[in-house]
């Protein structure tokens, strides 16, 4: 329970990190950060296939989609930077504060709040589930996965000179 | 049997691609459009051969949990009819051999989504198939990679990856309080227990995703930008059905199979509604771009589907279900006129054109009817949804919001005259004399949902009980 | 139960990334940690109501959904940025509201 605790205080401080950083390169890996700590609590809750997907691909793929782009588009020159980096410590000071206050108005909100939940008990594995049980689904990620080679071939095809 | 309208697109849309390409971007209009004709026949004509397929011998290969009611039914139908139109549309607009394909392929995708939006039991498969609409409709945004349409759609982008966040922690709380994603199994689990506040949170969530997602009027930021933004075919597209499948259709289907009508819940809902419909309407009244018109005018439309819906009888159902098919029909062919007109003049500012009914004789009788049906003047389509509506609204007893969605049909035919009058009446300007109409790619269909829209009107009278009974099925399951 | 605390936490963490930021990237960064969370929020129902498996199948979807989601934003913000120059969401705001 306790290091449960802790793994979700780095889990929001990593968050904060990813949101204040002043490089969008370690905005990036800050994102990766996130996404291993996230697999780190699913693992620690038995979720061990939603785990391997969430570290290899968001914690694999995700950042280095938004680090191509970093790296597509210009880096700023140093003095701009500097300004950059001032006005957006002016914009996001408040923001751990905010989350502190939030995080202990919660806590104290959640003392008193008590739901009544089912618990049911499912043996069923994850693999059948998503194979046997939830195939719309797997359908559906067929397609999506389909429309997005579309909206590669479109997005990012050559542009042909128009006469 | 319904399977095979998730499946038939996306299969279509994968032996397009399979070898022999310069075969298949010849074969891609044809393929599409027998698909879409083929969807619509298979609504309208229970007996087609289609209908008569065994659902057990699918059962055994594909174990998919799909449901059809009337307002299904209805969906499905919209969505071929617009997703044929939108095809010739982008047929007349797109030069390229490849960017033909390419939109080709795409609308294949958008519509397999839509129809397992609109067939899904499950609400996390609801959820999957919303999304691949909305990949869709991003890449149809972008689509000509033109300076606004990439603004608008990453606008689109954001607004729904919220809507979505909304979404999802909405169907997370669901799933909390029921162990399950199912329809069924959600509805008697929120039956058994009271109205918990974790409940009410779920419903909030969702509600004010798919208000998001519909484009409704304190969220509508998006939905003027994504539809003037976009290339010609792809707002026909996105006005015509993929909103309206994607946040109505979707908010109707949660309100009569998961949560039911709470008052509180009716009450939010008829507030939006005529909210959306007024505001919507006078934010139409002061445009001058013909595109953002008619998207403001979209937004008016969808508050009254909206205001139809709040009131959760069947009456007021049906009348919002003849409201998507006829806002279908006539916002697409308006959309239609729009790129009609800003394709001969090069402009879409209303106060530059005036007179252009000499000249394009076609467009300009067809946005007549659509622009007509749509403040809905009788005998055309629109005027009977519309009454439905407010004669719901009065029956319910919402007395006000029946007034209120008169005083917003006078409004809608106050922009729309100010329109018809500034483009397609009036002097001709010096320098059109010689603009042409458009080819016929573009004008079969526009003929094609201007009869439809005279059609329905004069003929519906004659089969409107059998329409508004069959949504008694709907309320009850 | 203390999860839901922190998603919440995680999801005003994302909202004011959104609202406070001018780069068109961190938009995108912002809206992932939103995903991340209702992640979140999924497993711990998850874990909550005994039914782990479909949780876990829900969440591969969404992962699955979520990378062809951001391929298509990136996609369209290096179009964008082909026209500017810009990532600055200043700059861009040709649309208005």
């Amino acid at each position: 329970m306790f290091l449960d605790l802790i793994i979700l205080i780095l889990l929001v401080i990593a968050a904060l990190w990813t949101v204040m950083t002043r490089s969008l390169l370690r905005a990036s890996l800050g994102l990766a950060l996130v996404s291993a700590i996230l697999t780190l609590i699913m693992f620690n809750m038995d979720a061990s296939l939603a785990a391997v997907f969430e570290l290899s691909v968001c914690a694999g793929l995700i950042p280095v989609l938004f680090i191509s782009v970093i790296s597509l588009t210009q880096p700023l020159t140093f003095k701009e930077a500097l300004e950059h980096m001032r006005s957006r410590m002016a914009r996001f000071w408040e923001l751990p504060l905010l989350v502190l206050i939030l995080g202990v108005i919660l806590v104290l909100l959640s003392a008193k709040f008590k739901a009544k939940l089912p618990a049911l008990e499912t043996q069923a594995s994850a693999r059948f589930v998503l194979w046997h049980l939830r195939q719309l689904d797997l359908l559906g990620q067929i397609i999506i996965l389909f429309g997005g080679v579309f909206g590669v071939a479109v997005l990012f095809k050559e542009r042909k000179k128009r006469g | 049997m319904y399977a095979l309208l998730i499946l038939a697109p996306f299969l279509g849309s994968f032996i397009l691609n399979l070898p022999f390409r310069k075969v298949n971007k010849r074969l891609s209009f044809g393929v599409c459009a027998a698909l879409f004709l083929l969807q619509m026949a298979v609504i309208l004509i229970p007996d087609f051969g289609l209908n008569k397929i065994n659902p057990a011998a699918l059962a055994n290969i594909f174990n998919f949990d799909l449901g059809v009611d009337a307002l299904s039914k209805v969906m499905l139908f919209c969505t071929g009819l617009v997703a044929f139109v939108t095809l010739c549309t982008s047929s007349f607009f797109l030069k390229d051999g490849d960017d033909k394909f390419n939109f080709a392929n795409v609308l294949l995708i958008a519509v397999s989504g839509m129809n397992g939006i609109v067939l899904a039991q499950d609400i996390f498969s609801l959820y999957v198939f919303l999304e691949i609409t909305a990949v869709a409709s991003f890449i149809l945004i972008a689509f000509n990679r033109e300076e606004l349409g990439l603004e608008g759609a990453f606008k689109y982008i954001l607004l729904s990856s919220i809507a979505t966040v909304l979404m999802i922690a909405g169907i997370a709380l669901f799933f909390l309080v029921s162990g399950s994603t199912h329809f069924a199994v959600i509805h008697s689990a929120l039956l058994a227990q009271d109205k918990s506040l974790l409940i009410n949170l779920a419903i909030a969530l969702f509600v004010s995703a798919l208000f998001i997602k519909g484009g409704l009027m304190p969220f509508h930021g998006w939905l003027p930008d994504a539809y003037s933004s976009a290339p010609a075919a792809s707002s026909v597209f996105l006005a015509g059905i993929v909103t309206k499948a994607a946040g109505v259709y979707v908010l109707i289907r949660m309100l009569v199979s998961l949560v039911g009508f709470s008052l509180t819940l009716k009450s939010v809902l008829l507030f939006v509604g005529a909210f959306s419909a007024i505001i919507g309407a006078i934010a139409a009244l002061t445009q001058t771009d013909f595109k953002r018109m008619l998207s403001y005018s979209s937004i008016s439309q969808i508050g009254y589907i909206m205001l139809g819906v709040g009131t959760g009888t069947v009456l007021g159902l049906a009348g919002a279900a003849l409201h998507i098919f006829n806002h279908a029909v006539f916002k697409s062919l308006l959309f239609m006129n729009s790129a009609a007109v800003e394709k001969a003049l090069g402009t879409r500012d209303t106060s530059k054109m005036g007179g252009l009914g000499s000249q394009m004789p076609v467009t300009g009788l067809t946005s007549v009817l659509g622009s007509l049906s749509c403040a809905g003047i009788p005998p055309l389509a629109g005027f009977w949804s519309k009454l439905i509506i407010i004669i719901a609204l009065w029956s319910a007893g919402f007395k006000t919001y029946a007034v209120i969605a008169i005083l917003g049909s006078v409004l809608t035919l106050a922009y729309f005259l100010s329109l018809q009058r500034s483009v397609f009446f009036g002097k001709l300007n010096a320098e059109f004399r010689n603009i042409k109409e458009a080819g016929f790619s573009l004008l079969f269909p526009m003929i094609l949902l201007g009869v439809i829209t005279l059609g329905v009107g004069i003929f519906l009278p004659l089969v409107l009980d059998k329409f508004i009974l069959s949504f008694n099925a709907v309320l009850g399951g | 139960m203390v999860s839901a605390i922190f998603v919440v936490l995680l999801l005003v963490i994302g909202i004011y990334c959104i609202l406070a930021t001018y780069n068109l990237i961190r938009v995108l960064i912002g809206v992932e940690i939103l995903i991340k969370a209702v992640t979140l929020l999924i497993i711990a129902a998850g874990r909550q109501n005994g039914n782990m498996a479909l949780a876990q199948a829900m969440v591969v979807s969404i992962i699955v959904i979520e990378v062809v989601i951001m391929t298509i934003a990136v996609g369209v913000v290096i179009g964008i940025h082909r026209y500017n120059n810009s990532l600055d969401s200043r700059k861009i705001r040709k649309l208005k509201g």
